[in-house]
């Protein structure tokens, strides 16, 4: 019997011990990015787990330069012009694809899928060859149009999802209301998908905003390009003396929004990815 | 006001067929009732007829008007919904309102009409409320409200009751039937509950397998039902059944012999001799009478429901037999009783399932040349 | 009312429908009926409806992948995409005086080789922990919300803000992770995780692992609170002990939904570009596809050649795809 419950005990323990090691594991790196963005630098070098004193030197240096300012502006009209797109090309082709039978149904769903998988440097050089066609190159324009490459499909199969599960009889009774499909979308179903289309748009946003290889492919100049870029070019004298301190203050800013995002909508974020993947 | 006509409507899905050849008039101000079991094509007829499914093959006509092609506003009809519907984020005035809305009537007539359907099913005082606001029998009312707002000539309703209690299923019934007096529009009423049929419709139709057994007034399906499927449906508890053999007994009827109950001549005209039949009499027209010795029936249970008991009687091979009497009765479980049934009140059906019929009416005189004719 | 209630079954069936039929054919021609015009409408709109995303999808999807198909085929530069000429199969190999083209490029089979690695490694490792994970969290624990949040931050930080991070973690002078080794006594000297070639393949993973598992975790998470309760009741009345349970009853349900993850993990590993690039820049020890194919396109200016490896890196995505859903709807056929 005590044995037992030693056993449970231990059990409960070892529980809990995984718990934190998996937390620790989780949320470490971030914690020690934020650490170290409020050290000065003459202290950067001496490892130390926690905050002593708080030092905005690295946030005051990073919001001086012009080019990550610029870099922020680009990425939020990025990402926000990529969320609006994919939303509104993803919620009609939804409607067609979740509620309409019709031939070709089929081949639409696989060649939607089908884009989703494909790597996105098969597309660079044609990609970089339109975006030059269109005189996009070096714009937040052509980065948009880049992205609906990765936005669009998955936009698209989580709006299916959701707009599969709304019920038959709302549609008929708009029908016989005399709704067109177009009032039916708008006036009906856009209402009811709201949280559906939170979802999609945060994990679109996510997206957008984290992208890199077309960023770094499609900007030239510091004036264009978006916050990754910005971070992964931000560079010392040489290459052994990169300024550590900026650099983690830079991804401090970026990612806090995220995290808040991320922390606040989380259930939603989970139920968009579950829509994506598991029942698709 | 309107009168719908379907003239050999034929429904596949596939190679699947779920409706045939079903013809039907029905006239202006008509209640009509679809009733059947599961899976009997009721709800598709209903969803022909009001223009969410293709008709295969066939005609259907509102009005003298070839319809098959028009769009359900055009075909003028309006229709209740089995879960409602409702769209959840509109308020109850915006539900009834958007059909007029998309109609484009001007504001002053929408208000009218919204008030004035709001008026009649007493929903004035929700009209600024969500659907999930509501109760089910208020939701109920709203979306018949929005079905009749735009004053369709006909009015459709899918087993609009089955999400309701059992008390407010009696009540939401009722006020369906006064609604049907008030506004005179012809309405089309699709229910699995012969109940619902019975007390509701001016004409049944029972639906089996996609296609029409039999239209008639409530008391024509009763009293004279066309083949045993209709028999058995309608009317609650269910008909009682009974394998027999027939024989052609001149112009009386037919003579058949019943095990228990002895010889009976019944006023049925039969064509082949000696055929198995099957006798149909239901509960309420069996008489049961007190039995001495081994004679008769052994009761297996007696059901009493306050004015009335149910006797169930062991017969030896097949289904119990039901029998209505009145209530308190002196039967006990474990009794015998004896039958006795009124000839014109019982029913005969040939190995198809169809009803042998009538030679006369019990009141008149049976004349040589009707039995000919006939 | 009265004429009309024996009205019994369809009286007459064949005389009615050939009036019926003649009287149709009088005012519309003879044709077959495609449905409602509600229907036709639907469809009609549906396709409306998909045509500018079918458009966006052909512009920035279908289009550009027919011309990089194209331009492997050609001797296509950065400044003169306009005057390529075609050369046949030149980029992919050539015998001229030896052999030329990717397919006898060493580097290239070392990507390759790298990518594949890297793939298998990082997504097993991810399919093992993200498992592990989901398990503590079906766990009914206070606090659980809490955890599952933070477990979405790896999940929710940019690829190249991670990288970075990771990067500076993993800095052989200052870092904080040779600093811990070595304080924990494990290791004497601090390593150059990044910059030695035997190491850095493994930091690629680390980092990868450590981004990428709550996506598993969260599948298999969802996967796992949709089982059924009543049969983990029959197990504990039956007294299974619980890892029997698990391999036995949780595992096969949640396979599903642990191939859907896995495979869209796999695809994302198959193409890795930013944490590569960003922790170990184009070092050839941990190059892979992605990484080649650019570094030839951009840095080397050579459209032709580096289209053809990433055509390669299509080929190879598209036959892993194919493979892996041909593998996993027999094995789940079998199951069933």
């Amino acid at each position: 019997m005590t044995l037992r419950r030693l056993q449970a005990i231990l059990l409960k323990i070892g529980f809990w011990l995984l718990v934190g090691v998996l937390m620790l594991y989780a949320i470490f790196p971030f914690y020690y990015a934020v650490v170290t963005s409020l050290k000065p630098s003459s202290e950067l070098f001496e490892v130390s787990y926690w905050v002593d004193s708080v030092d905005l030197s690295n946030y005051a240096a990073v919001l001086s330069q012009p080019a990550f300012l610029a870099a922020i502006r680009n990425s939020v009209v990025v990402a926000i012009s990529v969320v609006a797109i994919a939303l509104l090309l993803g919620l009609t082709a939804a409607w067609a694809l979740g509620r309409v039978r019709f031939r070709g149904r089929t081949t639409v769903m696989i060649l939607v899928l089908g884009v989703s998988m494909f790597p996105q440097v098969a597309v660079l050089s044609g990609l970089f060859e339109v975006i030059r066609t269109l005189d996009l190159y070096n714009s937040p324009g052509g980065l948009i149009l880049s992205y609906t490459i990765f936005t669009l499909p998955f936009t698209v199969w989580i709006l299916t999802t959701f707009m599969r599960q709304l019920p038959d009889e709302l549609e008929e009774a708009a029908i016989v209301d005399g709704a067109s499909p177009w009032v039916t979308l708008t006036k009906v179903f856009m209402p009811l998908l709201w949280p559906a289309m939170a979802t999609t748009g945060l994990l679109a946003f996510i997206a957008a905003w984290n992208e890199f290889l077309f960023a770094l492919t499609f900007t030239l100049t510091d004036s264009e390009r978006t916050v990754p870029v910005a971070i992964a070019l931000i560079s010392g004298g040489s290459q052994y003396e990169l300024p550590w301190g900026p650099i983690m203050a830079a991804s401090v800013i970026v990612t806090v929004p995220l995290v808040i995002l991320v922390v606040i909508f989380q259930r939603r974020i989970v139920s968009g990815l579950t829509a994506g993947a598991v029942k698709g | 006001m309107a009168s719908v006509t379907l003239e050999n409507v034929n429904k596949r899905f596939g190679t699947t067929r779920v409706i045939e050849d079903v013809s039907l008039e029905i006239g202006d101000g008509e209640f009509v009732v679809f009733v059947g079991p599961s899976g009997c094509g009721k709800s598709t007829l209903l969803r022909l007829i009001a223009g969410l499914e293709s008709i295969t093959h066939g005609d259907l006509m509102i009005d003298d008007q070839r319809v098959n092609n028009l769009t359900p506003p055009e075909r003028g009809i309006g229709m209740v919904f089995q879960s409602y519907a409702l769209y959840p984020h509109m308020t109850v005035h915006d539900n009834i309102a958007f059909g007029l809305k998309l109609a484009k009537s001007d504001k002053q007539t929408m208000e009218e009409r919204v008030s004035q359907t709001a008026k009649i099913l007493q929903l004035d005082n929700l009209l600024d409320r969500l659907p999930k606001a509501l109760s089910g029998g208020q939701r109920q009312r709203v979306a018949i409200g929005r079905a009749m707002a735009r004053e369709p000539k006909i009015l459709l309703f899918d087993e609009p009751l089955s999400n309701l209690d059992a008390s407010l299923r009696v009540q939401t019934r009722n006020e369906i039937a006064h609604l049907h007096e008030r506004l005179g529009s012809t309405m089309i009423y699709v229910t699995h509950d012969q109940v619902e049929a019975m007390t509701l419709a001016d004409r049944i139709v029972v639906l089996n397998e996609g296609h029409v057994e039999q239209v008639g007034s409530p008391r024509a399906l009763y009293e004279q039902p066309a083949s045993r499927f209709v028999a058995g449906f309608i009317g609650s508890p269910r008909m009682n059944f009974l394998s027999v053999t027939g024989r052609t007994a001149g112009e009386a009827g037919c003579q058949i012999s019943i095990p228990g109950l002895g010889d009976q001549v019944l006023p049925r005209r039969m064509e082949n001799d000696d055929e198995s039949l099957t006798l149909g009499v239901r509960p309420e027209h069996l008489i049961p009478a007190a039995a001495t010795g081994e004679s008769g029936f052994k009761i297996l249970n007696v059901e009493y429901l306050g004015s009335e008991a149910y006797l169930y009687l062991q017969v030896p091979d097949g289904e119990a037999l039901v029998c209505r009497t009145e209530a308190p009765c002196p039967f006990t479980r474990g009794g015998r009783v004896t039958l006795t049934f009124d000839a014109h009140r019982a029913h005969l059906f040939d190995r198809d399932g169809h009803a042998l019929p009538m030679i006369a009416a019990p009141d008149t005189q049976p004349a040589p040349a009707q039995a000919t004719t006939s | 009312m009265t004429a009309r209630e024996q009205q019994g079954a369809p009286p007459d069936n064949g005389r009615h429908a050939a009036s019926g039929d003649g009287s149709v054919r009088l005012d519309a021609p003879p044709r077959r009926e495609r449905g409602t015009r509600v229907r036709r409408r639907r469809v009609r709109a549906a396709w409306l409806f998909l045509t500018p995303m079918l458009i966006v999808l052909a512009a920035v999807a279908g289009w550009p992948l027919m011309r990089t198909f194209w331009f492997s085929l050609t001797d296509a530069s950065l400044s003169s995409l306009e005057g390529a000429q075609f050369i046949g199969l030149e980029n992919y190999l050539v015998f001229d005086e030896g052999w030329y083209g990717i397919m006898a490029d060493p580097l290239w089979w070392q990507s390759v080789w790298n990518t594949l690695y890297f793939a298998l490694v990082s997504v097993s490792l991810e399919a093992v922990l993200g498992v592990i994970v989901a398990l503590v969290l079906n766990a009914h624990f206070r606090g659980r919300t809490l955890v599952r949040a933070a477990m979405l931050i790896p999940w929710a930080i940019p690829t190249v803000v991670s990288a970075k991070i990771w990067a500076w973690m993993l800095n052989d002078q200052f870092g904080i992770i040779n600093h811990l080794l070595m304080g924990l006594g494990l290791i004497a000297a601090p390593l150059s995780w990044t910059a030695d070639a035997s190491l850095s393949m493994w930091a690629v993973i680390m980092v990868d692992v450590w981004k990428a598992t709550p996506f598993v975790a969260l599948l298999v998470l969802a996967a796992l609170q949709m089982l059924p309760g009543d049969c983990y009741e029959a197990a504990k009345v039956d007294g299974i002990s619980p890892v029997k349970v698990f391999f036995r009853v949780t595992l096969p349900l949640i396979t599903p939904a642990l191939l859907v993850a896995v495979i869209f993990r796999a695809l994302d590993a198959l193409r890795v570009f930013d944490v590569i690039y960003v922790l170990t820049s184009n070092a050839s020890s941990t190059m892979t596809m992605s990484i080649y194919a650019r570094q030839q396109l951009v840095e080397f200016q050579d459209v032709g050649y580096g289209s053809a490896a990433s055509t390669l890196l299509f080929m190879i995505i598209a036959l892993v795809t194919v493979i892996y859903l041909y593998l996993g709807r027999r094995q789940l056929g079998g199951e069933s």
